[in-house]
């Protein structure tokens, strides 16, 4: 056996005998879907009812408001046109009751239009605003109809609604929701690896600086050459991650399969949903779960599973040469801090550019710049792959992130070289710049 | 006798400090070559390259007739001075990886371990965790570690530290054992007692150079003084003196002795024992009389501190 090889071998088995590798392969995804379970019931909690009173001198709008309480729970809408608003101010004041709505009396609805306010302790939310404001403006553009003389009725008629169909030009139908999809799997996929670089980053820097204080790295680099040592560790760390990751695959399967035995969808790609399935209210909850499920399989898994085990190879030895070098450069973790923040924030800034700028248009010319350059490209150009990129751009971002590997290993194994020798004090990066030379 | 390994005319610098400044040695196939000199002399920085930890900047280094190569690590084993092993790895596991680093196979290295083991009489560690040994233990295992691949070269540096004197024993039967089968060793050290123990020949680097290379003897002879230590009971002291004055030079000495008798230091120059001795026998009766031979110790100190 290759002495490499004999290093992988070593490192692999120290990483995944450890206990808290067992326990973060198979915890994980149970404490994933836990948190995901968690907040899907918070969200799902009825929120505290808020008692609004609604000021109305006008007449014409408490109505509609209190038409409200019957589909809303948020919020009660009370008429107390008849209080004073003085008293009003008072008991909000005293907190007996949340929000005050006054619309006053005008010469002309039109007026109305600035004159609206609303008062409370706390502010409201934007989305209680936009409703507010709605109803309200619903309510004046009627009354200007009805003033203009027009019909309403025929107005309302006239109105179109759009429901633009979403398809690829292959001529496979598509769905609206699948944005969405592609976001959350792209957006995870992302966090994944900037997580498996970090954790494993991590595990690298921890082991060599584990020889290190140990002393046994003399007694290893009198039979291998510091390179070898340096690639067998990147190497056998990354091949416990690919593991770690291959048993969450399995799992993710698992539970894909599961859902979709569960919903009865045709397992596959060819699986097409009827289109009357998405206006068929009654079978709404059934059929939006069918939607998703099988858009799932509709997405192009293949590329993304093996674009994420590209980009993290290549992203995670590009990061891991750098933990390497740290690790061997300081005497003990403390001292590494400040060696990682230059490591943490292109990751940190690409996983912000991801959820920003990605989502937002991902084929804009920020997410194509970042998701070629090598340091941002794992995880910028993982949330891409789920809408589709042109072959070209990944494999020009492939092969700038292989070279760029290659260079890093370079300068990394001269730190880690002379690094890994050096005892006692805590370098600076002058003088990294000068181990380069030694 | 040919040489095992030669280091010729090394030069290693860091920045701008020489460790090691055209360094030379001739290290003779099956002797034990002490290593000497204080600390920060440049003697780690020449293991460092012998075990091509570190390449030298200038010079080279031949090991058995061929120009030192990545493959000599096979033949080499090493002895740190600061120890260290996998503090979470069994005992066992960690000496078949060491090993089949050095080139043995698995099968190999695990029958050399057993043999070493009970040889030691450590077979009980083999599923013990490093961290649940002693320190002295632990040296032990480092020990067979270093030896196990039966290396032509074994570099031990300061063997002995972490030892009571009982495990200090075994391993300087084992290291002469070592040597009885053929090996050649490189012994570096400050326990001055040891080296006139076990070398037969000695280096002394001092400031990155080399001051002293040479057979152990040969370097003793060297440095002698020709003077000998005389114990003798006299009744005549004065006389006794005036004689020896006129043609030697004489010094207080110290001794340990039974009797009680007058304890000179005498320095012949060119003349021969007979000469002293005749004069001392014609005036009293000769208890001691021993020459002065320079410990390790005394010429250490002596080229160090000139």
């Amino acid at each position: 056996m290759s002495i490499i090889s004999l290093i992988i071998k070593r490192e692999f088995i120290s990483k995944v005998r450890n206990k808290s590798f067992i326990v973060m392969t198979f915890l994980s995804p149970l404490l994933f879907v836990g948190i995901a379970a968690f907040i899907g019931y918070l969200s799902s909690m009825k929120a505290e009812t808020k008692r609004i009173a609604i000021h109305d001198e006008t007449g014409l709008f408490a109505a509609q408001f209190i038409k409200q309480n019957a589909e809303k729970v948020e919020f009660k809408y009370l008429d107390l046109s008849k209080i004073p608003v003085q008293s009003l101010k008072d008991s909000i004041a005293k907190e007996s009751l949340d929000g005050l709505l006054v619309i006053p009396k005008t010469n002309k609805i039109k007026d109305l239009e600035g004159k609206i306010e609303f008062i409370s302790n706390n502010s409201p939310s934007i989305s209680f605003i936009e409703n507010t404001q709605n109803i309200i403006a619903n309510e004046i553009t009627k009354i200007n109809f009805q003033e203009a003389n027009l019909d309403t009725v025929a107005i309302k008629n006239a109105q179109a609604n759009v429901n633009i169909h979403l398809a690829k030009a292959s001529g496979e139908e598509s769905l609206k929701g699948l944005n969405e999809i592609k976001i959350a799997i792209g957006g995870s996929f992302g966090y994944l690896i900037m997580m498996f670089i970090v954790i494993y980053g991590n595990m690298v820097m921890r082991s060599v600086i584990e020889e290190k204080t140990n002393r046994i790295i003399e007694i290893i680099i009198s039979s291998v050459k510091p390179f070898q040592l340096m690639m067998g560790k990147i190497i056998g760390t990354s091949l416990a991650g690919l593991l770690q990751f291959l048993i969450w695959a399995v799992i993710g399967f698992a539970l894909m399969f599961a859902a979709s035995a569960f919903f009865g969808v045709n397992v596959g790609p060819t699986a097409k949903i009827p289109p009357e399935l998405m206006h068929t209210a009654q079978q709404e909850f059934v059929g939006t779960a069918q939607m998703y499920i099988n858009e799932l399989w509709n997405l192009p898994i293949a590329s993304i599973l093996i674009g994420f085990v590209i980009y993290f190879i290549g992203g995670y030895f590009l990061y891991s040469s750098f933990y390497a070098a740290i690790g061997a450069a300081v005497d003990n973790q403390t001292d590494s801090q400040q060696f990682l923040l230059p490591i943490i924030m292109p990751l940190v800034l690409s996983v912000y550019i991801g959820f920003f700028t990605v989502v937002n248009d991902p084929h804009g010319t920020i997410a194509v710049v970042f998701s070629m350059i090598p340091l941002t490209s794992p995880i910028v150009m993982l949330m891409r792959l789920p809408f589709g990129v042109p072959w070209w751009q990944i494999v020009i971002s492939v092969t700038l992130l292989f070279a760029s590997f290659f260079a890093v290993v370079w300068f990394a194994a001269k730190i880690y070289r002379v690094g890994i020798l050096m005892y006692g004090k805590k370098p600076t990066w002058k003088e990294l710049y000068k181990w380069l030379k030694y | 006798m040919s040489n095992l390994l030669e280091v010729h005319k090394v030069v290693k610098q860091y920045g701008d400090y020489v460790a090691l400044n055209e360094v030379s040695l001739n290290v003779p196939k099956g002797s034990i070559y002490g290593l000497l000199g204080p600390n920060g002399a440049g003697k780690t920085s020449l293991i460092r390259i012998i075990n091509q930890i570190t390449l030298p900047d200038s010079g080279e280094v031949i090991l058995d007739g061929e120009k030192l190569q990545p493959k000599h690590v096979q033949h080499i084993g090493y002895l740190p001075e600061e120890r260290g092993l996998y503090n979470s790895m069994k005992v066992g596991e960690q000496c078949l990886y060491l090993a089949q680093m050095k080139g043995l196979s698995k099968g190999e290295a695990k029958k050399q371990l057993e043999y070493w083991f009970e040889r030691l009489e450590i077979q009980g560690w083999w599923n013990k965790k490093v961290q649940e040994l002693s320190k002295g233990m632990a040296q032990k295992i480092q020990f067979v570690v270093c030896v196990l691949h039966k290396p032509k070269l074994l570099i031990f540096d300061e063997p002995f530290s972490g030892f009571d004197p009982v495990n200090a024993n075994v391993i300087k039967d084992e290291i002469l054992a070592l040597k009885e089968q053929g090996s050649t060793i490189i012994f570096s050290t400050h326990r001055m007692e040891s080296v006139e123990e076990l070398c037969d020949h000695i280096a002394l680097i001092h400031k990155s150079n080399k001051l002293i290379e040479g057979k152990l003897v040969d370097v003793k002879r060297q440095f002698k003084t020709n003077s000998f230590e005389v114990g003798i009971l006299t009744n005549n002291i004065e006389g006794l003196m005036y004689d020896i004055s006129q043609k030697f030079t004489v010094l207080p000495a110290h001794f340990k002795s039974l009797s009680d008798e007058l304890k000179l230091e005498i320095q012949i120059g060119n003349a021969t024992p007979n000469e002293l001795l005749n004069i001392l026998t014609q005036r009293g009766q000769v208890t001691h009389f021993v020459e002065k031979i320079p410990s390790v110790n005394d010429i250490f100190i002596q080229t160090v501190t000139k």
